[in-house]
């Protein structure tokens, strides 16, 4: 049929509707972490397309390290006004208050590994049996073997030799007490293709990910902005650059890169023409050929 | 620009993570970080090059032991289409692994050693083709360099391959003489095989027709979730929200909802803020009909003038995927769409030996089974025959004592 115009973005859009639907159908409490980053801003978008008119059959659930973009906080909390939603906060700060991590010492130290906790307790007290997230198989080789439909057991682990098939457009969201399902709508989308779903859809996207000046410092190798959060001391040299984000975690672990991309054409240009990818940014990825398969045997997203 | 989802079938050494390295290497899709773990890798090939099986191998256990376990997705695209690739594993072991992977695909690669020609798994990975209903299949006989890229090679395994294919009802089978160490052929056409006139890998990929229509008189959407905003403003809003399997829906049309069985009209069809005149095939909408009808998650809508089959007695091709083996004694649970109901398999019609595709008779299924059986369901399904409707005609069995997935199920006919 000619007139059978639906292109990649359509099909991909059209399958993460279906999941977030068969997510509303098979759980009883669903939730949908929201990060602040594009890859959860996108996961918004498409809710609204599942579930409109009608109010999301689920809140949005962001685990706060405490070392956020400031930036990245005020889109979270204005996005939450415009579309009249719930957000609950899991706080990494009341973790380590009630003394269930402990903060990292040095000058790498980062609160990323400490929200699995924060994340797990959250889940523990609100009882939700499903966790939507923007997870994509092409940011790492031990996410592209994650189903889309992924069972964790009670300690929030991932177990890749029990995982179970899946076949066709068919979810087997069944589970056990006290296990949950972290769901990936977007398993199947490039971060290419969330940027051109973003410039098609025209959502609005906190600014840190366009160019701007940006006090930085150079540690192994990467730029991250300068922050009471990075431990710094006397050998980090402080330069002002014009830089963006390409991802958007903790300011502890999230490097910049230098650009003048300020608008979404030229980001989409760079990231095209970018031979890094994008989990490169990423130190917490650095530690080990395996450090995302064992992060996520041990619960993180 | 559209999507082709495909897989690769293929034995251990044939090559198959090398293939799937090669496309995305020659496509320019591996990043300067990436390329820079791979080279710092132990894992070199014996003339010092870089492994690129190695991308392909994404846990642990894999990478110590240098095979593939798990289904992974790989992703890249050109100038004309995007490509999802399901890497399955080529070990019998992982045969339900490999079903995984082939039951999204609209196309299969099956590699062969060109040293070896057609042999056990060649028959067994083409029985799963022809199970799984893929319709497109490219048979790339592979390491052409280590047999001098001769055509005599070349064209004896295609004939013997041409009678297995005829054997097993497989029509659209392309057939690429490659060497994915070299490159030959994969991405680009080969400079050491002047007789072959067909095109590269990849050029074929690029074109083949992915053909998103299941037969369109089937117009089919399970109804996943109703939208009731009960505000207001929106008091009397009823809609019903699913992803349409097959087949075309339009404003006007009459459909009938099952299993009750009633009819109406469709008075409207929206997608977010936008209203449609139809709902094509892939397509995640909502539907609005004219009467107020009793309908929830788990019905389905389809065209009043092309009726599904409705059974509670289903003859189904069956892959056993859990190594608990299947006992016909307990109920399990079916979930066909966004519908679930309890099942018992009533009985076991043959088992096949996916060897030697002789089909024997048996008292039970393990692991990586495949054979016919017959399901009685608690609760009818309205449902579209396998080779007719893939979305329509497919389930999975759930063990309700472990929530695991334990089976996938081709519908084959109704016994009713």
């Amino acid at each position: 049929m000619s007139e059978y115009n639906f292109d990649y973005l359509d099909e991909l859009e059209a399958e993460a509707i279906h999941i977030l639907r068969e997510v509303a159908g098979q759980f009883e409490k669903p939730a949908l972490l929201f990060s602040g980053g594009k890859d959860s801003i996108t996961l918004v978008r498409l809710a609204e397309k599942a579930f409109r008119p009608g109010k999301f059959p689920f809140p949005l659930v962001h685990i706060d390290t405490g070392h956020n973009f400031e930036e990245t906080i005020q889109y979270r909390d204005e996005m939450v006004a415009r579309i009249g939603e719930k957000l609950i906060i899991g706080s990494v700060q009341k973790s380590i208050d009630e003394g269930k991590v402990i903060e990292q010492t040095g000058k790498n130290a980062s609160r990323n590994a400490l929200q699995t906790v924060t994340l797990l307790d959250t889940i523990l007290e609100h009882k939700f049996d499903a966790c939507i997230g923007g997870a994509r198989r092409d940011e790492e080789k031990a996410r592209a073997k994650e189903r889309i439909f992924s069972v964790r057991d009670e300690f929030g682990q991932w177990d890749p030799k029990r995982q179970r098939p899946e076949l066709w457009n068919i979810y087997n969201g069944k589970i056990h007490k006290g296990e949950n399902v972290r769901v990936f709508p977007i398993s199947n989308w490039t971060e290419l293709d969330v940027w051109n779903y973003i410039r098609r859809e025209n959502i609005a996207l906190p600014s840190i990910y366009f160019a701007h000046q940006r006090d930085c410092i150079t540690r192994n190798g990467q730029l991250m902005a300068a922050s009471p959060f990075l431990n710094m001391d006397s050998e980090d040299v402080v330069e002002s650059k014009k830089v963006r984000f390409r991802t958007v975690g903790d300011m502890s672990c999230t490097a910049a890169v230098e650009s003048d991309a300020d608008l979404i054409d030229d980001i989409i240009q760079e990231i095209s023409d970018s031979k890094i990818s994008e989990r490169g940014a990423r130190m917490d990825d650095k530690v080990s050929e395996a450090a995302m398969e064992d992060r996520k045997k041990g619960g993180y997203f | 620009m559209n999507i082709l989802k495909f897989f690769t079938a293929g034995s251990v050494d044939d090559g198959k993570s090398t293939l799937i390295g090669r496309l995305l290497y020659d496509t320019d899709s591996i990043l300067a970080d990436q390329l820079e773990a791979l080279q710092s890798s132990n894992r070199k090939n014996d003339d010092g090059t870089i492994d690129l099986a190695i991308l392909t191998d994404g846990l642990r256990a894999e990478r110590e032991q240098g095979i593939t376990i798990d289904v992974a997705y790989k992703y890249f695209q050109t100038e004309k289409r995007k490509f999802i690739i399901a890497d399955t594993p080529g070990h019998i072991q992982y045969t339900r692994n490999m079903v995984t992977g082939a039951s999204t695909a609209n196309l299969a690669i099956i590699l062969i050693d060109a040293r070896n020609g057609v042999v056990e798994q060649t028959i067994r990975h083409s029985y799963l083709v022809s199970l799984l209903g893929i319709k497109h299949i490219v048979v790339a006989v592979n390491k052409m360099d280590m047999m001098d890229y001769s055509e005599t090679v070349f064209t004896a395994i295609k004939e013997k391959y041409k009678t297995l294919a005829q054997n097993l009802g497989l029509k659209d089978v392309t057939y690429i003489p490659v060497s994915a160490l070299k490159g030959d052929n994969i991405v680009q056409p080969s400079a050491h095989m002047d007789w072959y006139e067909g095109e590269s890998l990849l050029h074929f990929l690029e074109k083949v027709d992915t053909d998103l229509q299941d037969k369109t008189t089937q117009a089919r959407m399970p109804v996943q979730w109703v939208i009731r905003p009960q505000t207001d403003e929106l008091h009397d809003y009823r809609g019903y929200a699913g992803r349409v399997l097959s087949g075309t829906f339009k404003v006007n049309d009459m459909v009938t909802v099952l299993p009750a069985g009633t009819s109406s009209t469709i008075s409207k069809i929206e997608f977010f803020e936008n209203e449609l005149e139809q709902a094509l095939a892939g397509q995640s909408v909502t539907i609005h009909l004219k009467d107020n009808i009793d309908i929830s998650r788990g019905d389905t809508l389809v065209n009043s003038s092309a009726l599904p089959i409705e059974s509670k007695l289903i003859e189904a091709d069956l892959c056993w995927m859990d190594g608990r083996a299947l006992d016909p004694s307990i109920m399990y649970l079916i979930q066909h769409n966004s519908k679930t109901t309890k099942c018992k398999i009533n009985e076991i019609l043959y088992k096949v030996d996916i060897n030697t595709l002789e089909r024997h008779a048996a008292e039970e299924f393990k692991l990586n089974d495949i054979g016919r059986v017959i399901v009685k369901t608690a609760d009818a399904l309205a449902f579209d025959l396998y080779g007719d409707n893939r979305a329509n005609g497919s389930a999975i069995l759930i063990d309700s004592r472990t929530n695991l997935t334990v089976g996938a199920l081709m519908f084959r006919a109704s016994v009713e």
